[in-house]
């Protein structure tokens, strides 16, 4: 039990772009580079209407399912990967990284991006998880995924496709992601 | 169909009407006894809120490896000059000059060391460097107000900047946000990460702004709005703001050595 309250949080608002964004955020790894992969997807709100003023932030293992602790993501050296990226949408409300396939940190375990979702009209952060599927769209369970109907644990696995993911990110309606709070919170 | 005003520019409610709203919230909630600590996510007085709030509850789940740590920053990242917005190349920017300062620290009171800290705000005017902010007040041009530090090993942060104006939004008629400063930060672990806003002592507008008033609960709104104080205030230079932040309890088991580092 945490002994103090947490600072609450507040909207991004519409004017993050100069300030969160930076050249090469959305570049993990150069496109091109050998594994590079592409996870992509559109923001949509309750009318399934695109957002393009939402924030995706990404964090992920490396493809070994090793956590990576090295500084750079703001700077990026194009031989280290960091683990770490931004990417807002664009006027269609779709945001693609550029990225490396994450293993997973535990055998067994499924792979999966953590994901942050903030955008204008969002008055708090979002989490969730974006989980690497399989060519045939399967996926190893954790506690998470077997604790969700079919359904909603739909929400949180990537489509594969011929240069990585699809993972879109509905914030309301019937098929809305699944968002994540955590002891603590 | 819904014929909830979602357009973001339609500043169509009068200052009244989201007053009543506010209003009708705050009694539901006085009513409740819960306590709460964070904005809601639904929070109709934010009209853009309407179609971008999760309806379905968020789902409780324990963190994963990953979930744990957060991306490492260092020098590499932030050089020590980002975090005096004042300095620029062509000249100093016009306003209230203030240096802003406080410690990260998590749950449990641990210092929240070696992290990024990224602030945004709009000008002495209330104008953002941003192609979307069609306020006409003046763009100063010696002024982007981005900044970024780490912070120390005590968790500290300090930025050098200029007091930010309020300016207006379409949200409804009339519509007119507090001063504010944004801030990004990171803790130990990515379940800590957190965006928001800080707010100078005494605003008028705190009670007609519904992003403030999305945080229903008056303590959990003052821990948004710094202090004055007058030992960070520097003779002959600049006014001095202290603001606090709290992250989220860290779920790592956290070893001694390191609970003293």
């Amino acid at each position: 039990m945490s002994k103090l309250v947490a600072t609450p949080g507040q909207t991004v608002g519409p004017f993050f772009h100069y300030a969160l964004p930076y050249e090469g955020s959305d570049l993990l790894v150069p496109v091109g580079r050998e594994g590079a992969i592409r996870l992509h997807g559109t923001v949509t709100d309750g009318a399934g209407v695109p957002i393009p003023d939402a924030l995706l932030e990404l964090w992920q293992a490396d493809p070994q399912g090793r956590v990576v602790q090295e500084p750079g993501s703001l700077h990026r050296d194009p031989w280290t990967f960091t683990g770490f990226g931004r990417a807002a949408t664009d006027a269609t409300g779709h945001y693609s990284f550029t990225t490396l396939e994450p293993g997973p940190t535990e055998p067994g375990k499924p792979a999966f991006f953590a994901v942050a979702v903030y955008a204008r009209g969002l008055l708090n952060r979002l989490f969730t998880r974006a989980y690497v599927t399989a060519a045939d769209g399967s996926v190893a369970d954790d506690a998470l995924l077997t604790s969700l109907p079919d359904e909603r644990r739909a929400t949180l696995l990537t489509t594969r496709e011929e240069t990585g993911f699809r993972f879109d990110v509905r914030l309301q309606g019937d098929d809305e992601t699944v968002f994540l709070t955590y002891p603590g919170h | 169909m819904s014929t909830v005003p979602t357009d973001p520019d339609a500043a169509a409610a009068s200052q009244a009407e989201i007053d009543a709203e506010i209003a009708a919230v705050a009694k539901d909630y006085e009513a409740s006894g819960v306590e709460e600590t964070q904005p809601r996510l639904d929070f109709p007085p934010y009209r853009s809120s309407l179609l971008r709030h999760p309806t379905k509850s968020l789902h409780h789940t324990d963190p994963e490896e990953i979930e744990l740590w957060s991306p490492a920053f260092g020098h590499r990242d932030v050089s020590p000059l980002e975090s005096d917005l004042t300095m620029q190349p062509n000249g100093e920017p016009i306003g209230e000059r203030i240096t802003v300062t406080g410690r990260v620290v998590d749950g449990d009171g641990r210092p929240v060391a070696g992290q990024l800290v990224e602030i945004w705000q709009a000008n002495a005017a209330g104008r953002y460097i941003h192609k979307r902010d069609q306020h006409p007040a003046p763009i100063d041009p010696n002024f982007t107000g981005v900044g970024r530090c780490l912070t120390g090993p005590d968790g500290s942060y300090r930025f050098q900047t200029i007091k930010p104006g309020p300016y207006p939004w379409k949200n409804h008629h009339n519509a007119w946000r507090p001063a504010h400063i944004h801030f990004s930060l990171f803790g130990t672990d990515f379940t800590q990460r957190m965006v928001t806003q800080m707010y100078f002592p005494g605003d008028p507008l705190f009670s007609l702004d519904p992003i403030y008033q999305s945080i229903t609960d008056q303590k959990a709104r003052d821990r948004l709005v710094a202090t004055y104080d007058h030992d960070v205030t520097s003779h002959e230079w600049s006014t001095g703001y202290r603001w606090d932040i709290v992250l989220t309890g860290s779920h790592r088991t956290w070893m001694e050595e390191e609970e003293q580092a």
